[in-house]
């Protein structure tokens, strides 16, 4: 499942690793990125593009797991979908303003990530995918039959509120700006998790468990840690797309949530800095453009995974990344 | 460098391949039918809503009036957050009038807010919540063709009149579910009757086994299904499998369309009890509007759902017609002020809490013996006129209604 | 006399219902099992497989009159070989792979025949009714059992057995599984391994559709039948232990009467049970119960 640019020779003993610098095209891609994020709502209608960067966000953090570590979880929407309702809770009910909802959601999300992954994080391959599978459903029970989760219904009328008491979210641009912060701030999480020491051990482990282990790093512990971040980052995401939506509801904990978050991780390249934030792009607007046509739309999803994996396994910014002979 | 310039080229195709959204004149009525497309609901509501709604624009004669009215479509899939995103692009970006249809309760309620934020008018006819007119009331928005309140009392009350006293519920595990159930519950036990038992079904169910074991062993003389869709015509189907017609017991359908009769054939579902606001069969106008339907709608005859759309297109045309405006809340209060009169419902009118009133009617299902023919499926049992069909208004806990 | 309320005549008709569920999860999770018992294969397409079983009935029905008994035969055949041309053009290219590749394809798979179906036929499902040698039924007293039913079971377990003593108990189950586990070497005694895994995998998917062909007088026949039916298969054969096709039949038969007694006790957890059980064997054997160790 992984997609290196060159093998890695030995693991590098644990204190002479070094945090190796940015490269120059990945910080050139980067303020691209920006770039276009900051100028796109004055020409795109904003709110598709903050659907699309909440989905970019969680797909960055779902990466984190199946690109570094090796790892399927079947299971994210739990993530995504339980962060959504403790922040749509936490906004509507107690009050909170977006700011805290937003932290509440992630740390909801969070703890979950830090006791499922505690549980799950032995299995490997298909039986991960399955064991995440099983929780995930078991959230979306719960979900399902919880009072104050509202059903079928979801959580309704979520209050936008106004963020440190400033900036008024209900004005689009306003809320737009603050949802590309939040994504921003996710994506250089995701980023100095993967270039950081620790990326390192996630990239030893995952080349070669045994030796890594033989070399006294405890496999478990980062796989562990990774699966936290990754649920953390999936739940701000899903706090965050609670609050600009203004709704929590049981799609975000469906298990076809998660099937989504695969496939647009492996459409954009799985194991990439940026491919995972294409593919959401990709994907949104695939289902915008689509909508219309019902069925046409999951016609076009199950083409994309079949050419996905069987021409296209880099994704569309690893294959990008190959032309260019640098990672991307 | 090379990174920069593709990437910048791909960022801004893909901002291109988004459709801009482009200034519409407040010259157009734009009329926007959201629903299930393509899933549960599509037959029942679903592309024949469509049809529905341009036959009433034509015969409005919107042309000759030299009105232009545009409708868009789009397919909310059942989920609210589906739903919400596009009223929120209908009615930002692309300056939709009024928004019509919407089954899925989940989802009215989604849009009831949205509507009501923006200014704008909803016209539900496949929803069902009855708190569309009840707590969650708005100015904004007109529950057209039926809802939970009136199925439960028409179902409930004339079953326990004519003998069916004893009731067991099968419900579906969620909101719809339950709600139907309360409703039905309160109604039987109003009118003497005694509920039995009950057991409440994951949603969706594909195998009703042992549920109806356990309803045949509370040996209650009508079975209520408290659900819709597939859950209810497989329950329906296994029933005939288990024998439960013939063992004595009658299902009574709580929420069930001609179009789920049509799926189920008279074979099985013979004898069902149900409740509906329209049929093709009634009187020479319905057979008239329906016969043009089934031409422009692969044979099909409209469902009350679709015949709905068809009724609160027209009546909108009319009001707005009336206003020289297509501003939301002027729009429907003028709906509730002019009296309605369509070849679906007859005459009728629209209360001041947003629900429209026309009467209802019991139906029992054909034996196939019975039936000349496609869609040849109901015998009325009864009719529940406009007055009594419905929650009063005074019961809703309306906010728009003065006490 | 009742046992936690319900009375044990109850209880015994729960029981049965909840065998007669349990022989679709054991047909179906057998054709997964042997998939990738044999192959390596995840196959995510088999809810859509089983789908497609049973909508060949229901053609062969409406196009050449051909009813239920030719179609046992018919859309295992029929869909068994699109399974076979999957494999051929597609499936072949990944066995060199990560398992997931194969998951990720076969659920494109799935979700392109799901769309595709549901264009053409819409989703309210159509009707297809039972054979007439099988309608009508037997009142056991406890219950009245559908003759329909009782048959599923019966044939069901004559299948299931039957495949499982194919495979553990004869040559060419012997050779099939020599080939999983060295196929090189299989090769080196002239058996056409290649050929061999692109008929195991028509005859997984076969199963697949035949367990389509019986659900159809039952359930109604809908493009969606299979969508949510293949996570709990799955869930059935991750217990049972990938791998392990004996693991696969008990644990089906198994799954459906606890099912069956949730639904009677906490009905609304009935769709959710399976997977506390996956979750609870996978924390204490996360091979399954009869699986062979990853």
């Amino acid at each position: 499942m992984s997609v290196t640019a060159k093998p890695v020779v030995a693991a590098p003993a644990r204190d002479a690793i070094a945090a190796p610098a940015v490269a120059p095209h990945q910080l050139a891609a980067f303020v691209v990125m920006v770039v276009v994020l900051i100028a796109a709502p004055f020409f795109v209608y904003p709110v598709f593009l903050m659907k699309a960067l909440c989905f970019a966000l969680f797909a960055c953090a779902f990466n984190l797991l199946i690109g570094y570590v090796g790892l399927l979880s079947f299971g994210h929407a739990a993530f995504l979908g339980s962060a959504g309702y403790a922040s749509a809770h936490a906004a509507k009910v107690w009050g909170f303003p977006p700011e805290l909802a937003i932290v509440f959601g992630t740390l909801t999300a969070g703890v979950l990530g830090a006791l499922i992954g505690a549980l799950t994080i032995r299995s490997r391959g298909i039986y991960f995918a399955n064991i995440t599978l099983a929780f995930a459903q078991m959230i979306f029970f719960f979900s399902l039959q919880a009072k104050f989760t509202g059903g079928e219904d979801g959580i309704q009328a979520v209050p936008r509120g106004t963020l440190l008491g400033v900036f008024d979210l209900r004005q689009t641009y306003t809320m737009y700006f603050v949802v590309l912060a939040v994504f921003l701030l996710g994506f250089l999480v995701v980023y100095r998790s993967i270039h950081s020491p620790f990326g390192q051990v996630l990239k030893a482990i995952r080349e070669n468990e045994p030796r890594a282990t033989s070399l006294g790093y405890r496999p478990e512990h980062y796989k562990l840690i990774a699966f936290v971040i990754s649920a953390t980052l999936s739940g701000t995401a899903g706090a965050t797309k609670a609050i600009v939506f203004q709704l929590a509801s049981l799609t975000d904990v469906h298990w076809t949530m998660s099937g989504e978050v695969v496939l647009m991780t492996l459409l954009g390249g799985m194991g990439t800095v940026f491919g995972p934030v294409v593919g959401a792009f990709l994907v949104i607007s695939l289902e915008h453009y689509l909508a219309q046509l019902g069925s046409w739309l999951t016609i076009a999803q199950g083409l994309i995974f079949v050419v996905c994996v069987l021409t296209f396994r880099r994704g569309a910014i690893g294959e990008l990344g190959r032309l260019l002979r640098k990672p991307l | 460098m090379t990174a920069t310039r593709v990437l910048v080229l791909a960022a801004a195709l893909l901002a291109a391949a988004v459709p801009a959204h482009a200034q519409i004149s407040d010259g157009v009525i734009k009329i926007g039918i959201m629903n299930d497309q393509s899933g549960t609901y599509a037959d029942l509501a679903g592309p024949g809503s469509v049809v529905a709604a341009r036959m009433a624009i034509e015969d409005f004669g919107a042309a000759k009036k030299n009105m232009k009215v545009e409708v868009l479509v789009a397919d909310h899939q059942n989920k609210p957050d589906v739903g919400s995103s596009i009223a929120r692009q209908w009615f930002d970006a692309d300056h939709v009038d009024v928004i019509v249809d919407v089954p899925t309760s989940s989802v009215v309620l989604a849009v009831n807010q949205i509507a009501r934020e923006k200014n704008k008018a909803l016209i539900v006819s496949t929803g069902a919540t009855s708190d569309l007119t009840g707590p969650q009331c708005s100015p904004n928005a007109i529950h057209w063709t039926y809802d939970t309140w009136s199925l439960a009392n028409g179902t409930g009350s004339a079953v326990v009149k004519t003998g069916g006293d004893t009731w067991f519920f099968l419900t579906a595990d969620y909101k719809f579910g339950h709600d139907l159930e309360r409703d039905t519950e309160a109604v039987v036990v109003k009118n003497g009757g005694k509920v039995v038992g009950k057991v409440r079904h994951p949603f969706p169910t594909a195998d009703f086994s042992s549920f109806l074991l356990q309803a045949q062993a509370s040996k209650a003389k009508v079975i209520g299904l408290a659900n819709a869709g597939a859950d209810t015509t497989n329950a329906i189907k296994q029933g005939a499998e288990f024998g439960i017609v013939k063992g004595g017991q009658q299902f009574a359908g709580l929420l069930v369309f001609l179009t789920d009769v049509h799926a189920l054939g008279l074979e099985k579902a013979q004898g069902l009890l149900l409740t509906e606001s329209f049929y093709w069969d009634l009187n020479d106008r319905t057979r008239a509007f329906s016969t043009k339907f089934a031409e422009r709608h692969r044979q099909a005859r409209p469902t009350m759902a679709q015949a709905g759309v068809y009724s609160a297109v027209l009546h909108y045309l009319k009001a707005v017609e009336a206003l020289k405006s297509d501003d939301g809340p002027k729009v429907i209060a003028k709906m509730k002020e002019l009296p309605t009169d369509d070849p679906v419902f007859g005459k009728g009118s629209v209360r001041a809490d947003g629900r429209k009133i026309h009467p209802m009617y019991l139906f029992e299902v054909k034996k196939p013996s019975e039936s000349k023919g496609p869609w040849d499926y109901y015998k009325v049992r009864a009719t529940i006129p406009a007055e009594q069909a419905f929650r009063p208004m005074d019961q809703g806990n309306c906010p728009l209604v003065k006490k | 006399m009742t046992v936690f309320g319900i009375p044990t005549q109850a209880l015994f008709g729960q029981l049965l219902i909840g065998l007669i569920n349990g022989a679709f999860y054991a047909m179906l999770s057998l054709g997964l099992s042997v998939i990738f018992g044999l192959l390596n294969i995840i196959n995510f397409a088999h809810g859509a497989q089983y789908m497609m079983g049973a909508f060949v009935a229901y053609f062969a029905l409406q196009w050449a009159g051909l009813g239920y008994w030719p179609s046992l035969l018919i859309a295992p055949v029929v869909v068994g070989l699109f399974g076979v041309l999957l494999e051929r053009t597609m499936l072949k290219r990944l066995y060199h792979l990560d398992h997931l590749y194969g998951l990720l394809l076969t659920f494109g798979v799935a979700l392109v025949v799901q769309g595709v179906f549901r264009n053409e036929f819409g989703s309210s499902g159509l009707p297809y009714t039972a054979p007439p040698q099988l309608t009508g039924g037997y009142n056991l007293g406890f219950m009245f059992l559908p003759t329909y039913r009782g048959w599923v079971v019966v044939f069901s377990l004559v299948v299931c057995l039957g495949t499982w003593y194919v495979i553990e108990r004869t040559k060419l189950g012997a050779y099939l599984r020599a080939a999983t586990e060295n196929p090189t070497l299989v090769q080196a005694f002239g058996i056409n391994v290649p050929r061999m895994i692109t008929l195991t995998y028509g005859f997984g998917v076969a199963l697949a559709a035949l367990a389509g062909v019986l659900a159809a007088p039952i359930y109604q026949v809908n493009p969606l039948m299979g969508a949510d039916l293949i996570i709990v298969v799955f869930a059935v054969v991750v217990i049972g232990g990938l791998g392990s096709i004996l693991g696969s039949i008990v644990t089906g038969f198994g799954l459906g009467v606890i099912e069956g007694f949730t639904k009677v006790f906490y009905p609304e957890a009935s769709n959710i049970v399976i997977f506390v059980i996956m979750a609870l064997v996978l924390l204490v054997r996360p091979s399954g119960l009869f699986g062979r160790t990853a």
